[in-house]
């Protein structure tokens, strides 16, 4: 499938670069031809691709449990039911495990960051040439399928979450006692200089690690699926074995998916937990 | 790798969809849960409750049949005491009535026989009278001899 293109190099940039509408250099709007295009369209553009499939997904995920919870019976549950319930016990009892204040905010959080990024990352699993060949054919420049090999959208949900901790930490403890968390440890109060750097260092890291864990390991997994995509350019013999691979490092990523979306969410609840709890 | 207004797109989509989860998919579902587990354990308790009560009524019943036993029992003896009583009472009865249908029979027997002894010496005293008469030839004055006639028909 790479034979339209000029170079190996050329497929791999056209498949991680995402559909950028902003402003041209000249002052028309548009969409951009080429990373540097929307690079140069600096922040007041957006990633038509990233926003409508983590929407579409999102929009997807509400309305199954949205639809599962309007017909919910005490009842023996059924099909769509059955599912629902077995993640939402599931969500239920992590929350559980590891939040131990009340929020009744947490719970439905953690439902909404594992389902919506479990989507997100499972468009991972549709090989990579299909919905952006299928978007060429329309006319449409770039497309990338997979929203969480989008920096935007991990940092998103990272710093949505980053501000959700601070607003609870300062709710929680107060300001002045989220400002003393802060400053007056590990070490004495005189050095607290050093407490204020460490522990600012520490809270700063917590939503870029978040984002970049997630953003990483999906981005990396779509780099190998497309690296695997390059050798159905070459002989038979080369296809063949691209096309074991492929199936090889699809079922192998079925694990990371799952494993990157419960990983968030615990996460973003362990944080949560920290901001709510009081330190002595 | 660069950000632009998608990181504020994202931040806005993840708010609503955490607003809408939080307000119409969490709480239906939970609450439904809840529910069940609650109806589960109420089911239970009221399966435990019920063969607790299984065996209570069990023991009960056992415990009035034993009951009607005894008293069937008791009942049986009592009737055959007040049989084997009718009877004895039966035989007392008849053997009175025997004994006195016996005397009474007696008795008229006697008086039969004592009646026919009375009409016997009154006959034979006239018989005797009749003779003596014949003998002396002549009348005999029953006024007259009237002590000698009561002696002689006491004698008799």
């Amino acid at each position: 499938m790479a034979s339209e293109y000029h170079s190996s190099g050329e497929y791999i940039k056209h498949h991680l670069q995402n559909l950028t509408y902003g402003q041209h250099a000249d002052g028309t709007w548009g969409f951009a031809h080429g990373a540097e295009e929307a690079a140069a369209m600096g922040f007041w553009a957006i990633n038509v691709d990233s926003m409508l499939f983590s929407i579409g997904l999102g929009v997807l995920f509400l309305f199954l449990f949205r639809m599962a919870a309007k017909k919910a019976t005490v009842g023996v549950p059924t099909g769509l039911q059955n599912f629902v319930e077995w993640v939402i016990e599931f969500i239920d009892h992590s929350v559980r495990g590891s939040f131990s204040h009340q929020n009744a905010m947490v719970a439905p959080l953690a439902l909404t960051v594992f389902m919506w990024v479990f989507l997100m990352n499972l468009m991972d699993l549709l090989p990579v040439d299909w919905l952006p060949f299928a978007a060429t054919m329309a006319g449409v420049p770039y497309l990338k399928v997979v929203p969480s090999t989008d920096p935007n959208v991990t940092f998103g949900m990272s710093l949505s979450i980053f501000f959700l901790v601070l607003y609870y930490s300062v709710k929680m403890k107060g300001a002045g006692g989220f400002f003393s968390e802060l400053a007056f440890q590990p070490f004495p109060k005189f050095l607290f200089p050093v407490n204020l750097l460490l522990e600012g260092v520490g809270l700063i890291a917590k939503p870029i690690s978040l984002a970049l864990r997630l953003f990483g390991n999906m981005y990396a997994g779509e780099m190998i699926f497309i690296l695997i995509a390059l050798m159905f350019g070459g002989s038979w013999i080369l296809a063949l074995f691209g096309g074991a691979l492929q199936w090889a490092w699809a079922v192998f990523h079925i694990l990371i998916i799952t494993l990157q979306a419960f990983i968030f969410m615990t996460l973003t609840i362990v944080y949560l937990d920290m901001a709510h709890a009081e330190h002595h | 790798m660069n950000f632009n207004a998608t990181l504020i797109g994202q931040s806005i989509t993840f708010i609503l969809f955490v607003w809408f989860c939080m307000k119409f998919v969490w709480p239906p579902i939970m609450n439904a849960l809840e529910t069940r587990k609650k109806q589960i354990a109420d089911g239970l308790a009221a399966g435990d409750r019920g063969k607790h009560e299984l065996e209570l009524a069990a023991k009960k019943a056992a415990d009035n049949l034993r009951d009607a036993k005894a008293q069937a029992a008791e009942v049986i003896v009592q009737a055959e005491k007040r049989a084997a009583q009718i009877v004895e009472e039966a035989k007392t009865a008849a053997k009175e009535e025997g004994d006195r249908q016996l005397a009474a029979a007696q008795a008229n027997i006697e008086q039969e026989a004592n009646r026919a002894r009375e009409s016997l010496r009154e006959q034979v005293a006239g018989l005797a009278v009749a003779g003596a008469e014949k003998i002396l030839r002549r009348e005999v004055n029953a006024q007259t001899h009237a002590d000698l006639l009561g002696q002689l028909k006491a004698e008799l």
